[in-house]
């Protein structure tokens, strides 16, 4: 709610619920196309148009051992999405740039198959010719059929805005590298639960074989072995040596590492649990069962024993075995779980990066209000827990904080390998496989190894020969493990994309060099996110301490000037703050910076003089990563429109006067920018949250239409809107279910949450209420009925009217206790210019934060509260107390209540205990109430 | 203001107007209690609350349960379970012994028969007596003995322990209603009509020997006395169904005080028969007294009296003082008197002094309120004789609390702590200061903020 995605330009209006303000649209011949170099309707950073596909998507591929890079499916599974894209042709692209050193088989002076538990690697990738850009997440799994026991695979977020990919690298990495840890987990319980069968397989031919042996030594008095049963003794031995080399598999992937998963999300098995299960010989899932058994299926769930089979010693050809599908490679529950996780990372990247960015920052910038972003915040909202990433180097943090992380950055291990060993990791991999898979398959298939060896070469060389024979050049701009090798390339990875020449130059010089169709490795971040010690030295930690000092500074300056009652300079409140006793500011001020949040008048106005917003929003955390690459000259000012922009809370409000309509305009285009014509993404508009998000936006435009048409139809809007605010009951009185649910839409918006729970407000009752309900609720619907019943609930209604505001719908009457403040002028002004719901309730967010701060200055300040001597009288607390409401916080009226109520909010919640819910309680005064009427 | 919203009519108002109970609006600058919480625990009416210390209550009621509450926090310390009965009586029992630590004890009684002693601190059971013949009605603690005694169908004196120190022999079925110590060991116990007054002798062979002895029996009331109230050692009040209020001597158990015959006042004996004549004896009914140096306070039907021992008259009244029977009512230190009813508010008054002025009748003692014809016209004269030269009172309303939403059974004012109220309605509700709450919660806050670090305190 700080940040009102309100830095978007005007594009187009594209659907407005309500009919009843829309206006008749500008037609084509005078409309101004705001962004110069963008066709009609286009979104001016969306540098790439023409991709063949309507929206995001994610691509799974693997490259597999019999047809090469295949597709396997997308999320969303719809084929419109990758509408003509090609999916194949990618699929080859995104499989040749694996740059995992996945090492399986006989490593040089061992003398068993060693399975190497490689790390995933991460790498955008560029499609000029597609226009698509991917991020690139390759993982390996374990098969025991396959060759050297992988299956290499990949997971690609593919959308045709690169700065998405770019700007979003580290939180997609984080995304997906939580659905390859699932997929991964799966897969090595499934891997472990095969190597068990196939060595009670073993085993069972152990026998068989040694019983033959036996009974051939005893039929045969000559002394001399026949040719047959040193055959035989040899098949024996083999399978001897399989078995040891099969032991020694499933210990290494059950001595794989558990703790790593502890942090992961995916672990409803225990993985010691699922073990067991394994160690038992259970076979639970059907992906475990081998597809060379067909008749093996999940019915044996409940008969644990597993038959041994005799296992020939030939082994089918490669080409003609069914190789498991990623469902059966994983179990199935990881599988599913995988699927859900990437259906999240979907939902969570869609739309356009504009918005996912103002999402971030604002989400980044409410998790540091930890004190007071419940009051207004979706309670889903609060629940989340994005990675800590996303908010690192907040302006929020302290300066300390920040150099702490870096600090801790720094240390951390860093593997550094310079981009020729990637380079030539590429070209070397022919030799890799060939050599892994002369030493896997060797075991058991020695016969065939030599047919199946050149297979693979030649199979190799056609791909290899294709890539080079089409002139494709694969340009590695950075990888992973790059380390400090790339500096520029990995600033440019976090680097905030803008209408910078920074941003301008990193396309050039990355296009420059590429031919059409070409792919490009844009770049690869480590997932550990290293910063070289180099580039800590190198940004200059001076930028960030500005706005700092301004903060200081700033103290309580904002106050009077927001409200415009009390217009007064800076000189009129020292004297005022020499009236009140105490210098609230020394107190406020620099106490704890940690404390304040950013005070809106600090930033510098991000619009030109025309109100036009001409600078996409900056992601939330590099704001010193920005720097550092970005803009070596205009340090300044780069800090002054990047930091405090955000926080610009006053923006709508204060400066509506001047610009009101293209302000408001630009905001309401903001979550649809990215239905924009011919733009990159999508069509629905981005809810860049969880599942329920969605519909919680949709929620929230909705409620802000309905609280748009509530504030200009009722004059009485006003008080009711107090009522809400100063934590009185309102109740909503009707026959009609449909208006009654409709106000109490509209008016949640305006709703206080008491704690970190769902929104007090109840949408429609029909008993009688009772005192517990006022507690409970802030905000009811409530059935008029003209049956006994309903007269009974008229009843509890006039008896408890002390604690009740009453809006009748039906006669169109409110009564409720006066107001006479200012803040909730401005909160629902029925002139408003603004004319979409969703900007209305952004809108009404950003003066409910200035609410708040207001509620936690109040709250906070120590001398307001206790008294500053021993033998200080109450009333002088009181009355300092008064002051600062008044003068310092600029209150009018009934304001005070207002702020005091969610001084009490906060205070309640802040002293309530962690685990325990604290027992709700009902604050009332006993004012007056009158009766309004239309 | 129902009237508005059944019919949309323009008075928002009409429910006061038709009341002729006394109103006082929303505005209340003189109601401190601007802050609620609802305790939640019993499952049916909720009849006793009984204070602790200063800053733990029971609460006891027709589900049996016996609840402990802190009455700052709203904290619910036991649930006491027990009884299988509702609870028919509960006294607190504190030893203050100088040797032992001091121990919070609760004895509460059930229509089960049994009789059980509870731990505060622990929320145990440390005693249970089930030898009742009838169920206990009333329970009284004798401090100063260190004894208490049991009133059913017959007085059992108890010590600490549980041991039956003596009883009484069976007298009567209905049992005592009421029990209130007097002094010289002597306790007053009403029963029926009759109000009985025992002493306690120490007996000649053992230490821990008692003997009860009915010393006296006092047949003055014509109908069943149901409240009974010491008002200091030289009195004590009771009061009938009917409507009779009698002030005792406490040493020689007569009607009269030394000086002064109250009820020979001849305006009393006319009056009588006509108030059972026009008012149903519910509603004259005497539910409850309470009293401080000066005066007695009755709850009587709807109405609320001030009655003043020295002037042996009716100072104040308000004749409907609540839509119903008044249940309970309880003098503040601050001139205030509380008061709740069976309409399920509780509301708060002050005795002020009025301005005498010539022309303005005076209110009336209240057994002619009701009455009309001969008898009432000279109490009225008798009543304006009096009132010359004398400071007139009158209660004003102050404020309400309207929350339950059935009869209000019973308060426990705790100062500043707050009041807690309980009801029919199976809820506790502890009414709170605001600004005091708020106050605290910032201190709270600072405190806690200290504590985490958060925040450098600068005093």
């Amino acid at each position: 709610m700080i940040s009102a995605p309100d830095v978007v330009a005007f594009t187009r209006e594209e659907e407005l619920e309500d009919d009843l303000y829309r206006e008749p649209p500008l037609p084509e011949e005078y409309s101004v196309p705001l962004f110069p170099f963008a066709g009609q309707g286009a979104n001016p950073w969306a540098k790439v148009a023409g991709s063949k596909f309507t929206r995001d998507f994610i691509l799974i591929s693997e490259f597999s051992e019999q047809v090469g890079p295949q597709p396997l499916l997308t999320i969303p599974d719809d084929a419109k999405v990758s509408g003509t894209f090609d999916l194949n042709y990618f699929s080859l692209r995104i499989m040749s740039v694996d740059y995992q050193a996945s090492f399986v088989g006989h490593p040089p002076g061992s003398a068993y198959p060693k399975l190497n538990f490689v790390e995933d690697s991460k790498v955008v990738l560029g499609d000029s010719k597609e226009g698509a850009f991917a991020y690139v997440h390759h993982l390996t799994l374990y098969d025991l059929e396959a060759r050297g026991f992988v299956r290499p695979f990949c997971m690609a977020y593919i959308s045709a805005d690169e700065h998405k990919i770019m700007q979003q690298f580290q939180e997609l990495s984080t995304e997906f590298s939580k659905a390859s840890e699932c997929l991964k987990t799966g897969n090595r319980k499934a891997f472990a639960n095969e190597l068990e069968k196939k060595l009670k397989d073993l085993d069972y031919t152990r026998t068989v074989l040694h019983n033959e042996t036996e009974q051939q030594k005893k039929a045969n008095d000559k002394g001399y072995y026949t040719t047959q049963a040193i055959e035989k003794a040899n098949e024996l031995a083999s399978v001897e040596k399989s078995i040891i080399e099969h032991q020694d598999l499933l210990r290494q992937i059950r001595s794989y590492p558990y703790r790593k998963l502890k942090d992961s999300e995916f672990h409803p098995y225990e993985p010691e649990g699922a073990l067991d299960r394994a160690d038992m010989g259970s076979d639970q899932d059907p992906a475990a069962s081998d597809p060379t058994e067909p008749g093996e299926t999940p019915l044996y769930t409940h008969v644990p024993s597993y038959t041994p089979k005799l296992i020939k010693a030939k082994s089918a050809k490669c080409f003609d075995k069914k190789l498991k599908t990623l469902e059966e490679l994983c179990d199935v529950y990881f599988f599913t779980q995988t699927l859900d996780q990437l259906h999240h990372i979907e939902r969570t990247f869609r739309g356009d990066v504009c918005y996912l960015l103002t999402e971030q920052i604002s989400r980044a910038l409410l998790k540091q209000q930890s004190v007071t972003n419940f009051l207004f915040e979706d309670v889903s909202f609060l629940d989340e827990k994005p990675p800590e990433k996303q908010y690192r180097g907040c302006q929020g943090l302290g300066q300390d904080a920040i150099d702490e992380k870096c600090l801790e950055e720094s240390l951390a291990p860093k593997v550094v390998i310079s981009l020729g060993s990637y380079k030539s990791s590429v070209e070397c991999v022919p030799i890799k496989m060939e050599q892994e898979m002369e030493d896997s398959e060797e075991p058991k298939m020695s016969e065939s190894v030599t047919s199946e060896h050149q297979e693979n070469l030649d199979y190799l060389d056609a791909d290899i020969k294709g890539s080079i024979s089409s002139g494709e050049s694969i340009e590695v701009l950075g990888t992973e493990k790059s380390g400090s090798g790339l500096t520029k390339s990995e600033s440019q990875a976090s680097l905030p994309v803008m209408p910078s020449p920074q941003a301008g130059r990193s396309k050039v010089g990355s296009r420059r060099t590429v031919s059409e169709d070409s792919i490009e490795v844009l770049s690869t971040c480590p997932s550990e996110s290293l910063i070289p010690e180099d580039f800590k030295a190198s940004y200059p930690s001076a930028i960030n301490e500005e706005p700092y000092a301004d903060d200081d500074e700033g103290g309580l300056r904002f106050a009077p000037r927001m409200n415009p009652g009390l217009e007064e300079g800076q000189d009129d409140i020292s004297k005022q703050e020499s009236l009140v006793q105490v210098d609230a500011a020394c107190c406020i001020g620099k106490e704890s910076p940690n404390f304040l949040e950013p005070l809106p008048e600090l930033g510098q106005k991000p619009c030109e003089e025309d109100g036009v917003v001409r600078i996409p929003p900056q992601p939330s955390r590099p704001a010193e990563q920005g720097l550092r690459g970005g803009f070596p000259c205009h340090d300044g000012l780069s800090a002054g429109l990047l930091l405090p922009y955000e926080l610009d809370s006053r923006y709508l409000s204060g400066s509506r006067e001047v610009s009101k309509s293209s302000l408001d305009e630009c905001s309401d285009s903001t979550s649809y920018i990215s239905s924009a014509a011919s733009t990159c993404s999508d069509r629905t508009p981005s809810p860049a949250r969880l599942g329920s998000a969605a519909a919680g936006e949709r929620h929230r435009k909705r409620a802000g239409q309905n609280a748009l048409r509530f504030i200009r139809q009722y004059p009485f809007a006003h008080p009711a809107i107090y009522s809400l605010l100063s934590g009185r009951t309102l109740v909503v009185l009707g026959e009609d279910e449909g208006m009654v649910k409709k106000l109490v839409t509209a008016l949640s918006i305006f709703v206080p949450n008491c704690g970190a729970y769902a929104k007090p407000v109840k949408h429609w009752v029909t008993s009688a209420l009772h005192l517990v309900d006022f507690q409970k609720w802030k905000l009811i619907g409530l059935q008029r009925a003209v049956s006994p019943a309903g007269v009974n609930v008229l009843h509890a209604l006039s008896r408890y009217s002390r604690y009740l505001s009453i809006l009748d719908a039906d006669s169109k009457t409110l009564r409720c206790p006066l107001y006479k403040g200012t803040v909730v002028a401005r909160l629902a002004d029925h002139r408003t210019q603004i004319k979409r719901g969703s900007t209305y309730y952004m809108h009404v967010q950003s003066i409910l934060t200035q609410l708040c701060s207001k509620a936690f200055l109040f709250t906070f300040c120590h001398h307001l509260h206790l008294p500053i001597s021993k033998r200080e009288p109450e009333e002088s607390i009181v009355s300092r107390r008064m002051n600062f409401l008044k003068l310092q916080l600029g209150l009018a009226n009934e304001d005070v209540k207002i702020v005091q109520y969610l001084a009490e909010l906060l205070k309640l919640h802040y002293i309530q205990e962690p685990g325990q819910g604290g027992n709700p309680l009902l604050r009332f005064d006993y004012i007056p109430s009158f009766l309004y009427k239309i | 203001m129902l009237r508005w919203l059944i019919g949309g009519g323009r008075e928002p108002q009409g429910l006061a107007e038709k009341s002729s109970v006394q109103t006082i609006g929303e505005e209340q600058i003189q109601n401190p209690y601007t802050e609620l919480l609802v305790l939640k625990g019993h499952q049916d009416i909720v009849r006793f609350l009984v204070q602790i210390d200063d800053c733990r209550f029971a609460s006891a009621g027709d589900d049996g349960i016996i609840f402990l509450w802190n009455a700052q926090t709203g904290e619910k310390l036991y649930e006491l379970h027990g009884h299988t009965h509702k609870i028919t009586a509960i006294a607190p029992f504190s030893s203050s012994d100088v040797t032992e630590e001091k121990t919070d004890l609760i004895i509460t009684a059930s229509a089960d028969r049994t009789v059980i002693v509870w731990d505060c601190a622990s929320g145990r059971q440390v005693h249970k007596v089930s030898c009742f013949h009838s169920t206990v009605k009333c329970l009284t603690v004798l401090q100063r003995l260190d004894v208490w005694l049991s009133g059913g169908s017959d007085l059992c004196v108890w010590n600490r322990k549980l041991d039956l120190l003596c009883k009484t022999s069976h007298l009567t079925d209905a049992g005592i209603s009421a029990l209130v110590e007097l002094p010289k060991n002597c306790v007053a116990a009403a029963v029926g009509k009759e109000l009985i007054i025992f002493r306690l002798s120490a007996s000649n062979n053992g230490s821990e020997g008692w003997n009860i002895l009915e010393v006296k029996r006092l047949v003055d009331h014509q109908d069943n006395i149901s409240s009974l109230v010491s008002v200091n050692d030289l009195t004590f009040v009771t009061g009938s169904h009917m409507g009779e209020l009698i002030v005792w001597d406490a040493l020689d158990w007569t009607k009269q005080a030394s000086d002064c015959n109250f009820w020979d006042s001849s305006v009393h004996p006319d009056v009588q028969p006509e108030i059972k004549l026009s008012q149903s004896p519910h509603e004259t009914s005497v539910q409850h007294l309470t009293s401080d140096e000066e005066c007695v306070f009755a709850a009587v039907g709807k109405g609320i009296y001030v009655y003043n021992l020295q002037m042996k008259r009716v100072i104040a009244c308000q004749r409907t003082a609540h839509d119903s029977s008044v249940l309970h009512i309880e003098k503040l230190p601050n001139r205030q008197l509380i008061s709740c009813s069976e309409d399920g508010s509780v509301r708060i008054w002050e005795l002020r002094e009025k301005q005498q002025l010539p022309a303005e009748p005076v209110p009336t003692g209240f057994f002619n309120m009701w009455g009309f014809g001969r008898a009432n016209k000279q109490a009225n004269q008798a009543a304006k004789k009096m009132h010359e030269n004398t400071p007139v009172y009158f209660l004003e309303l102050v404020g309400d609390l309207i929350g339950h939403s059935s009869a209000v059974q019973m308060f426990l004012y705790f100062g500043e702590l707050g009041l807690a109220t309980c009801s029919a309605d199976h809820l506790i509700i502890l009414w709170k200061d605001g600004e005091r709450e708020s106050s605290l919660r910032s201190l709270t806050l600072f405190k806690k903020l200290a504590q985490n670090g958060d925040l450098q305190l600068k005093l």
